[in-house]
């Protein structure tokens, strides 16, 4: 039986599907069978993140309404044979998917599968709800500003409400913070939240801050997870991530600015 | 085989609605009334059923289409289920749209919820243009209840979150910003309280909220309430219990 993990926010452009790229290739690196599914239908993010956006043929809504079957859509990575692809439709609109549809495709793939990982659109409508409503884990992507929050707050509340484990008065769904495009300077100077601020709202178990870096860009350009970019503090951050999600102790890293090039030199780890 | 198992059964219980009492037949003002309540408390009145109430206005000789004002409160979110003190014409026009006319009689007592915003009399001004029941507790009508059991919540309340009880409510965790809670006795949050707290909602003026950091959207208890507009002219360090006073919001810091 595969964990089933969603990456949402509720707000657009926090980092999700960054973070669904780089969460889903770190597991997949670990030696876990992971898939990650694109469930923002109509954008299509996810497969150029990868870098596989030349293979897509099938994709998501094809498998749910029987039109390929699941091994026809999934696409293995270039870069880990344990991660594999189901790429999000950019010709349908998001009535395509539907609950049972996505619930047999989950089945499915739950049979041979460690990890699926589900990358959310934004918003609070049928497509974010569809993403989480199977989860087992909710990886909540926050950027240190109110309004982020705000709708974070929003979206554990439909997590614990909405969601199949809250139908059926199971366990509730895990939900962990992840505060994404964290810039350490601008939070000194008061310019962003800090992580105090916003866990003073959200209250949620930390899994990681990731520092808002330049090395995302490009390795989204060049469809290289950036959690394969070792060298980047991004890439290492969501390493970290991954190690905590599967239960290792990391002390967190990235909260302080930077100090200055001597110290970085001779200094200590902080 | 012979079954024997009823295909259906009728049960008698009460429920609770809203009467909204009409004293204006101004469409425009009204609507925007009505919007101006549901702004306050949003989730309640979502979805909410409602009684109409023509006799202020048919008092008044004020004449309102009945389709008018069932489309108009149709669209901002109500559901009439009934109308009393209708003239010949708006019974006329309830029975055509289903509408069930004066059989809520003996439940007015009861069906109670926000405060009193009936003109006075000594106010020369134009009435209300809408006003919502005023309580009138009648506890000949509603049977001697037990008291109902508090309802307590461990976990946090999120933004768009609800909770209604029908006792006391005592919640252990946050109340975030753009949840609202409610509950017909009093309502204790032993953590912080950022979004909307009703206490008292069915005209229990005794109810009293009790929290632990007072940074609420809005509090009410049996319908008066204070907006944060209120509540942030002062800050309070400690936590406080809020009740009702000759209709006015009292705060108090436990100290
Ligand atoms: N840690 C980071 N540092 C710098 N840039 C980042 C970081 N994380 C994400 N970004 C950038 O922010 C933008 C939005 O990221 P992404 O597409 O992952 O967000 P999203 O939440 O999936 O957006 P949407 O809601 O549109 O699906 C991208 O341009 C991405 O490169
Ligand atoms: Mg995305």
């Amino acid at each position: 039986m595969a964990r089933i993990i969603v990456v949402t926010s509720g707000k657009g452009g926090v980092g999700k599907t960054t973070t669904s790229a780089a969460i889903a290739m770190g597991l997949a690196k670990k030696g876990h069978k992971t898939a990650v599914i694109d469930f923002d239908v109509g954008l299509r993010n996810l497969d150029l993140i990868l870098g596989c956006e030349r293979r897509v043929v099938y994709d998501f809504i094809n498998v749910i309404n029987g039109e390929a079957s699941l091994n026809q859509a999934l696409i293995r990575d270039k870069n880990c044979n344990q991660l594999y692809i189901l790429p999000a439709s950019q010709t349908r609109d998001k009535d395509a998917l539907s609950l049972e549809g996505v619930g047999k495709v989950l089945d499915e793939l739950s049979k041979d599968f460690d990890y699926i990982v589900c990358d959310s659109p934004a918003g609070i409508e049928k497509g974010a709800n569809l993403a989480m409503y199977y989860a087992d884990d909710a990886f909540v992507v926050t950027n240190p500003e109110i309004s982020s929050v705000r709708d974070s707050d929003r979206m554990l509340g439909i997590l614990s409400s909405k969601s199949r484990r809250a139908e059926k008065s199971e366990e509730p769904i895990k939900e962990y913070l992840l505060l994404t495009r964290y810039d350490a300077d601008r939070v000194k100077s008061g310019e962003m939240l800090g992580l105090d601020d916003v866990q003073e709202i959200l209250s949620l178990e930390l899994l990681g801050i990731i520092p808002e870096s330049k090395s995302v860009l490009s390795a989204s350009n060049a469809g290289i997870p950036v959690i394969l970019d070792e060298k980047s503090e991004a890439g290492q951050a969501y390493a970290d991530v991954v190690d905590r999600y599967l239960g290792e102790t990391r002390p967190h890293r990235f909260i302080d600015p930077k100090k200055g090039f001597l110290s970085r030199l001779f200094g200590g780890r902080k | 085989m012979l079954n024997t198992s009823p295909v259906l059964e009728f049960k008698s219980s009460t429920f609770f609605a809203p009467i909204l009492i009409l004293c204006s037949h101004d469409l425009v003002a009204i609507e925007e009334a009505l919007q101006e309540k549901i702004r306050l408390a949003p989730e309640f009145f979502r979805d909410s059923p409602l009684i109409i109430d023509f006799r202020e206005l048919n008092k008044l000789h004020l004449d309102l289409d009945f389709a008018q004002i069932v489309q108009l409160l149709r669209r901002v979110g109500f559901f009439p289920v009934g109308i009393r003190g209708g003239n010949e014409l708006q019974n006329k026009q309830a029975r055509e749209l289903w509408i069930p006319i004066d059989t809520v009689r003996e439940l007015g007592g009861t069906i109670t919820i926000g405060e009193t915003a009936k003109p006075e009399p000594s106010q020369p001004a134009a009435p209300q243009p809408a006003a919502v029941a005023p309580r009138e507790p009648q506890p000949s009508i509603a049977p001697p209840a037990a008291p109902a059991p508090a309802t307590l919540i461990t976990h946090p309340i999120r933004s768009g979150q609800r909770i209604y009880a029908t006792g006391d409510l005592i919640i252990m965790s946050q109340v975030s910003a753009g949840a609202e809670i409610m509950a017909e006795g009093n309502i204790h949050v032993y953590n912080t309280l950022r979004g909307r707290a009703l206490a008292g909602v069915h005209g229990n003026t005794d109810a009293r909220i009790f929290c632990f950091d007072l940074q609420a959207e809005l509090i009410s208890i049996a319908g008066d309430y204070k907006t944060s507009e209120d509540l942030n002219k002062q800050k309070y360090t400690h936590p406080v219990q809020i009740y009702l006073q000759n209709h006015a919001l009292i705060i108090k810091e436990i100290a």
